[in-house]
């Protein structure tokens, strides 16, 4: 029977994957070469998965006294990494789809970050695509972020400082990565990657000094005081406990089982066994 | 001239010579091309807004046909070798059997004439009345109410006139219906065929022996013909209307059944939902039985890699209720097909997984886990949804489903103590005393339950009701 600690066990058949530790890793992200290794780059590693924690939604502010009626509202819906880190080594493109009654609904951003920022009225769904580097995945990936203006509480609460703020916390995990993605990102801070086995090679790639910078600067970005710090822990701590309870009422249960399977064992009349 | 009047012509003395070469299919002001002035006055003397036939079209058909005509005829006085003259000329028949010799005119081409039988004679088709001895009378065709020399007539008369039975009938010496002809007629010709077959299979395809002649049959039949034919306008409108009555009550009839079929089933549904335990007992004992075979299947799906070191410890000791397993084949199976995917969204899979782990479970089931999910403080869906948190959740859920089946299997053996101690059925099994002996804290997890006596009764009126 097993106990109530932390198991280590993974349920799926991945190696065992490094703790998220994005702070502490600073270092340089070694960029993909075009040349020589480009074929073995190509090679796919079956049993590593990486997976790149991404935060989405979006921020409104209420735009008060400079309210009018088809722009109560200025808002900015986004992509970004769980820890604020760059997601361009990984997301080559991102797509927003907005509601027909906006000019060009299909916006499209190319560069980091990925925000978009508009002034409307309506909340509604917003359609996101995701699209990858050649080398990380050949297939978009779609998000679903429904745009929030308007507060949970009565209208009263609303104003022009604190924004309405909805964000969805979720994790793009990329199956048999190809070694040249791999090498690419592992140490890149904003991706998870997962120990290979010992003497597994990759081929070595050189390292770029060029863009040393890839943490986004909370100065650049003035909405980044707005957005949510998500930890795990808290989630671990829960289903932690939930797990322990549950085990211990099992293992009541079992014992009474046991003992009215013998109670019963004596009362079965004889034409029964 | 009148005609004339009618048509509103002029009543100039110059129309009346026209009018006679107007015979060739020239045109005249006052008629149109290729038809008669006759005809065309039929029309009412106006010409249709829209031709109902292509004029000039009819007018060159017509002009052709002429042409060929006489081409035709240009060619066969002008084209020496076919030389066609007609003769009257002596004739036989193979058709007839007395050499009966007829004249008539013949085309005859270029002096030689037609050979080959008389062109009529093919279409003197003829029945094959079947022949007896009359050792074979007296063998197999003897009948109480017909003589030999009636059978021997009606034999002779059916073949003269090709098993017309009327005329046969008509022409019968002693007064007998159609129907009584023809049942002799069969019924000897079956028993001749029957007599004279090598084996029974033999004959067994020919329409004699595959479908008998039925007398009663066919009179009743003819009867009902008659009837039919003979009915009034007034009777024929009765009858759809009784019809139509009949139709609507049958189906209303129908519509009666299945709504109480429908009703009977809804109960059914109720007592299952409600007394789960009757579910839940083959649902585990079937488990129980099946765990031997469960069991080993377990490190099967999970293809963990032998070369590839590291914490990926050996597969969790699957729970001795063996419930465990199924879930786990379809997780596997989840991953991998999202490992086809190659990417993907952890909500997403952590989705496929909870759905897969819970396919063996009824929604009632699926319900409590959410339930107590909830009661324990956990949420649904995740909020951050690491790699960590998703395993935990799952083995949560696992850990969940486990713990309610061990509920309902000890309700279970409790009920049966308890009856084994009474020797009844009608002990409810929610006395005072079981409820303390079940888990005191938690007492949301034991569902109501209905006394095994109820469930005997509902079941015995359902199957009552059923045989109604």
């Amino acid at each position: 029977m097993s106990q109530g600690s932390l198991p280590k066990k993974q349920a799926a058949d991945q190696p065992d994957v490094s703790e998220p530790t994005p702070k502490s890793q600073r270092t340089k992200v070694s960029k993909s070469s075009d040349d020589s290794d480009k074929k073995s780059l190509n090679k796919k590693l079956k049993e590593a998965e990486i997976s790149v924690p991404i935060v989405y939604g979006n921020i409104a502010f209420w735009l008060g006294k400079k309210a009018s009626e088809y722009q109560s509202h200025k808002w900015t819906v986004y992509v970004r990494g769980a820890t604020n880190e760059d997601l361009s080594a990984v997301v080559k493109r991102a797509v927003f789809q907005l509601h027909s009654s906006f000019n060009n609904p299909t916006r499209v951003l190319e560069a980091p970050p990925f925000e978009l920022s508009e002034a409307g009225w309506g909340e509604f769904e917003i359609a996101i695509t995701l699209h990858f580097h050649s080398d990380v995945s050949d297939k978009p990936l779609h998000l679903y972020h429904h745009l929030k203006l308007y507060p949970e509480e009565e209208a009263g609460s609303m104003s022009t400082k604190k924004p309405v703020v909805v964000e969805s916390y979720d994790e793009i995990v990329f199956t048999e990565p190809s070694e040249g993605f791999f090498a690419r990102v592992q140490n890149h801070p904003a991706v998870i990657v997962p120990r290979l086995p010992a003497g597994f090679n990759l081929p070595p790639v050189p390292m770029e000094d060029g863009d040393k910078k890839k943490r986004i600067d909370p100065k650049d970005n003035p909405l980044s005081q707005w957005f949510t710090n998500f930890s795990e822990a808290d989630e671990l701590l829960k289903l932690a406990a939930a797990r322990q309870q549950v085990q211990a009422h099992i293992a009541r249960l079992r014992r009474q089982l046991s003992l009215i399977d013998g109670q019963n064992q004596q009362l079965k009349p004889p034409s029964d066994l | 001239m009148d005609a004339k009047d009618i048509l509103g012509l002029p009543k100039a003395p110059l129309s009346l010579p026209q009018e006679k070469k107007s015979r060739p299919p020239k045109d005249s002001q006052r008629k149109p091309d290729g038809i008669s002035r006759e005809v065309y006055a039929l029309t009412g003397g106006i010409a249709p807004l829209m031709p109902a036939i292509d004029i000039s079209q009819w007018k060159r058909r017509a002009q052709s046909e002429n042409q060929k005509e006489y081409a035709f005829k240009i060619s066969t006085i002008l084209t020496l070798p076919l030389q066609i003259t007609w003769q009257w000329l002596p004739f036989t028949s193979s058709a007839r059997n007395d050499n009966l010799q007829l004249y008539h005119w013949v085309r005859v081409v270029n002096g030689v004439p037609p050979t080959g039988d008389y062109s009529f004679a093919k279409y003197n088709k003829s029945v094959d009345v079947i022949k007896y001895t009359d050792e074979e009378y007296e063998k197999y065709l003897t009948d109480p109410t017909w003589t030999k020399e009636e059978t021997d007539q009606l034999f002779d008369l059916c073949q003269r006139f090709d098993l017309r039975f009327v005329v046969v009938a008509d022409r019968f010496q002693s007064s007998r219906t159609v129907e009584e002809l023809k049942n002799r007629y069969y019924s000897v010709s079956r028993a001749l065929l029957t007599a004279r077959a090598v084996s029974p299979a033999d004959v067994s395809g020919h329409p004699f022996i595959k479908e008998p002649y039925n007398l009663s049959q066919e009179i009743e039949r003819k009867r009902a013909l008659s009837m039919v034919l003979s009915q009034t306008k007034h009777q024929e409108r009765r009858d759809a209307e009784v019809l139509a009555e009949a139709k609507r009550i049958s189906e209303s009839r129908m519509a009666a059944k299945a709504s109480v079929f429908f009703l009977l089933f809804l109960l059914i549904l109720l007592i299952l939902a409600l007394e789960p335990n009757l579910f839940a007992q083959y649902f585990l004992s079937a488990f129980n039985c099946s765990q031997a075979v469960q069991e080993p299947e377990f490190p099967v799906t999970l293809p963990v890699d032998p070369e590839i070191a590291g914490d990926s410890s050996p597969p969790d000791v699957p729970y001795p209720s063996g419930i465990v397993a199924p879930p786990v084949a379809e997780t596997a199976s989840v991953s991998a097909s999202l490992r086809m995917l190659r990417v993907y969204l952890r909500t997403y899979a952590l989705e496929q997984m909870v759905q897969a782990a819970s396919s063996s479970a009824g929604l009632r089931t699926i319900k409590r886990v959410e339930q107590t999910l909830q009661d324990l403080g956990v949420n649904l869906k995740p909020k951050v949804l690491t790699k960590a948190v998703c395993a935990e959740h799952l083995e949560l859920r696992k850990e969940i489903l486990t713990l309610l089946n061990l509920q309902k299997q000890l309700q279970y053996k409790e009920a049966e103590g308890s009856s084994y101690r009474d020797g009844s059925y009608a002990e409810t099994p929610g006395t005072p005393k079981h409820s303390q002996r079940a888990a005191d804290q938690d007492r949301t997890f034991i569902p109501d339950s209905i006394s095994f006596g109820g469930i005997k009764l509902l079941s015995t009126l359902i199957v009552s009701t059923i045989s109604l």
